[in-house]
């Protein structure tokens, strides 16, 4: 029987949506970093993570490239850079 | 219990979802559902939310998660709530209803309204992007007054939408629910205080958050925090809390943001922006907002007096 | 154990032994009696469900959509206008592939509004992806309940299930009925174990988006499904009989069939007025007969064809109407017998009932009359001509 259609938790990792940035990229500096979170908790894909001071990074295989992170961060510790700029 | 996708990943909604770059339903969804955790069943209406999160094989929850129609959820989760009850599973699981504007204030009410009506331990969360942004930005019962829509098109004998918002969380509270609250994404962390808040008391809960959408809206998709948080501090979007009926929290503003602030980084309203009169009707909306919920910071007030 | 009940009471006695978990229902005439005994009997704890009193039909069938999403057994009944605002969570229900049963109580659609018995309903929403059966008696209707159970929850299935019934005419009339024991029912019917739900512990999601890619197989797989059920009708009805002791077989129910030269096809309790008629024209040597269809859907087309191909003269009676093309039941049967080689030499289509419009044993008597070389394509019987003349007002 094919159907219902059901989705396993989690699936849409495979879809890599990193590949929808056109140009612009985020960089993570990590010099002033205070791990105050707020980047992790505005990505709207849910793909950046970190713990400590400086650790913070995303996950370009799902970034989208919004460029809300660079946007909020209090210290101004994420640029959003050239898609070819090597980090 | 545990849940297994919680023990692998930092979300219970994850990456991989097709939203728009910048979408500002996408960042709520995800706080509301990690505020809630993982002994939560969601039940979504069709819109936005529905189409980039679970596109089959895919889906981007990590907990259980329902969606059959556009106007339902309110009826599919009273079923969900109540065989839970029959199971005696009710305590241990969170059920929560959830939908856009549209599915909220106009295709979905009456469902909502029977459920509330009916006293289920449910929260309705409605994600308020202010338009059916699904379907191509067409104007819905809480799009605001003025805004341009592919419905409500400007011209030679329109500014835009004709009617304000329709006063939902008023509509919420006049069904007697023990808690009523609107938020924005631009405070992640009230949304999810309220989440958690509501989750914690028995009944029916109504829980609005304002998520600014790029692509509706006409910004730029990385402003979208700061679109939502100029809506607050402008009066347009009150954020408020009622429990039990009463008014209890509003989070305040200095007053000092005109909406012209807001508005001119949206398309949207770019009409208006020309125009003193129309800007000066916006103005007299967030004006009575800051008057009614008392939204301004006593002491600005005081300055303001001298 | 024989019972003298009002058919709604019957059914909301064998709902009660099905035990559903949760009931969900919208106030409609005839409906009514069902839900109302059923609320009755969750008041008075003889029956452990939910009961959900909603705002709409739309809700209702909303209501029981999750609840069989989330593992349990449901039941909503439903006429008319209420299916109507129900259908597109009628097909949602299907396309989900939840076990729902419901009972359709038939009646006609408005408007004009009209509270009475025809199958407009029911018919209408004969490509959603639910099993329909229609009910010639109390009883009839009483034991499709249990196999809808049946076939609904069976982890090969999982189909949704309409028990349809001719509005007042079953649903109120009071008949003799067999209510089966506790036991036996549980016998047949085991605890729902849902193969896929809403669950913490294992977290799906359930309707996700269908892109082209994948929406025709789900279309095709309840096609496939249908005919799964109508090669295992045989074997489930079997075991219905060894349990209670009434035979069904395949659902459809071939009435002095074998040497008629003439036969009336239908659907529902205006059978048991044809087989009147059949009786009484036997005993004066009209060789005549019935073929009644239990199972609307799914359609059980070979059956059919064996059934009628050697009949010389057929008439399909549709008690609803397919407005500007030929009415439904009847266009289903003719298509049978194109491109064969075997074929009745005549088939004719009639309409009667609508509205509720009395059908008496003299308007049967008309339709086997008028079966001869002429093949008639839509004739309405008991019309009233003197209505139809003059204007608009």
């Amino acid at each position: 029987m094919f159907g219902p259609l059901i989705g396993r938790p989690g699936s849409s990792k495979k879809n890599k949506t990193g590949s929808w940035r056109t140009g612009k990229k985020p960089k993570f500096l990590k010099k002033n970093c205070i791990a105050c979170r707020m980047c992790v908790l505005f990505c709207p894909e849910g793909c950046i993570s970190g713990k400590e001071k400086n650790t913070f990074d995303c996950n370009y295989a799902y970034c989208k490239g919004c460029g809300i992170c660079a946007s909020i961060c209090p210290k101004k510790d994420i640029d959003m850079v050239d898609e070819g700029e090597k980090i | 219990m545990i849940n297994t996708a919680q023990e692998k990943e930092e979300h219970l909604f994850l990456s991989g979802h097709t939203a728009c770059a910048g979408c500002g339903q996408s960042m709520a969804a995800r706080l509301v559902i990690d505020a809630a955790g993982p002994n939560t069943i969601v039940v979504n209406n069709t819109g936005c939310l529905e189409v980039f999160s679970t596109k089959y094989p895919e889906t981007a929850w990590g907990v259980p998660w329902i969606h059959s129609l556009f106007e339902n959820a309110g009826a599919v989760s009273s079923g969900v709530e109540v065989a839970l009850r029959y199971l005696g599973k009710k305590d241990t699981i969170n059920v929560i209803a959830q939908a856009g504007d549209g599915g909220t204030a106009d295709i979905g009410l009456q469902a909502l309204s029977g459920m509330w009506e009916r006293g289920h331990d449910i929260l309705s969360i409605c994600y308020d992007n202010e338009a059916y942004e699904n379907t191509g930005v067409q104007r819905s019962g809480l799009t605001p007054f003025k805004a341009n829509t592919t419905t409500t098109p400007i011209g030679k004998e329109s500014f835009g939408n004709p009617r304000p918002k329709k006063p939902m969380p008023e509509i919420a509270r006049a069904h007697g629910l023990p808690y009523v609250a609107t938020a924005s994404v631009a405070y992640p962390l009230d949304i999810q205080k309220k989440v958690k808040k509501a989750l914690s008391i028995k009944g029916p809960k109504y829980l609005q958050i304002h998520v600014p959408c790029p692509l509706g809206w006409r910004h730029e998709s990385n402003l979208t925090f700061e679109i939502a948080k100029l809506a607050v501090e402008t009066g347009l979007y009150p954020i408020i809390e009622y429990e039990n009926g009463k008014l209890t929290n509003v989070r305040k503003i200095k007053g000092d943001v005109k909406v012209e602030e807001y508005l001119k980084l949206q398309g949207r309203f770019k009409h208006l922006l020309t125009s003193p009169e129309q800007l000066k009707l916006i103005q007299d909306i967030a004006d009575n907002n800051i008057l009614v919920y008392g939204l301004k910071l006593e002491q600005v007030q005081q300055e303001g007096g001298k | 154990m024989r019972k003298f009940l009002e058919g709604s009471e019957a059914i909301a006695e064998i709902i009660k032994l099905c035990k559903p978990a949760v009931i969900s229902a919208y106030p409609i005439t005839p409906q009514t009696h069902i839900v109302e005994n059923l609320a009755t009997m969750v008041s008075n704890g003889e029956l452990s469900a939910q009961f959900v009193n909603v705002e709409s039909e739309h809700s209702a069938a909303s209501v029981v959509l999750g609840s069989s999403a989330t593992g349990v057994r449901v039941y909503t009944a439903t006429s008319s206008q209420g299916l109507f605002l129900m259908a597109e969570v009628v097909f949602n229900i299907a396309g989900m592939r939840l076990p729902v049963v419901m009972t359709c109580a038939n009646r006609a659609i408005s408007g004009p509004i009209n509270i009475w018995n025809d199958q407009q309903d029911s018919i209408s929403l004969r490509d959603s992806g639910w099993l329909q059966l229609f009910a010639e008696n109390l009883q009839e209707a009483v034991d499709f309940h249990l196999l809808a159970y049946k076939i609904a929850e069976d982890k090969k299935f999982m189909l949704p299930v309409m028990v349809c019934m001719d509005g007042f005419i079953l649903t109120h009339g009071v008949e003799t009925v067999d209510i089966p024991s506790e036991t036996d029912v549980n016998k047949f019917l085991p605890v729902y174990d849902a193969p896929y739900k809403l669950d913490i512990n294992k977290p799906l999601s359930l309707g996700c988006l269908a892109d082209p890619d994948y929406y025709m197989e789900t279309r095709f797989a309840i096609q496939k499904t249908f005919d799964e059920i109508l090669d295992e009708m045989p074997k489930i009805t079997k075991e219905f009989e060894d349990i209670f002791g009434r035979s069904y077989g395949n659902l459809i129910e071939e009435y002095k069939t074998k040497d008629a030269d003439k036969v009336i096809v239908a659907l529902g309790s205006v059978c048991g007025t044809i087989k009147d008629v059949v009786d009484e024209a036997r005993k004066k040597g009209q060789k005549w007969g019935v073929l009644k269809i239990m199972s609307y859907r799914p359609f059980p087309k070979e059956l059919i064809f064996k059934a009628l191909r050697d009949i010389p003269r057929v008439a399909v009676v549709d008690k609803a109407v397919s407005l500007g093309s030929l009415a439904p039941l009847y266009s289903e049967i003719k298509a049978l017998f194109a491109n064969r080689k075997k074929s009745p030499k005549t088939i004719s289509s009639f309409i009667l009932g609508l509205g509720g419009r009395d059908i008496s044993k003299d308007s049967i008597k008309e339709i086997f009359r008028k079966l001869s070389v002429k093949e008639l394509d839509g004739e309405f019987i008991d019309l009233k001509p003197e209505l139809l003349t003059g204007g608009a007002l």
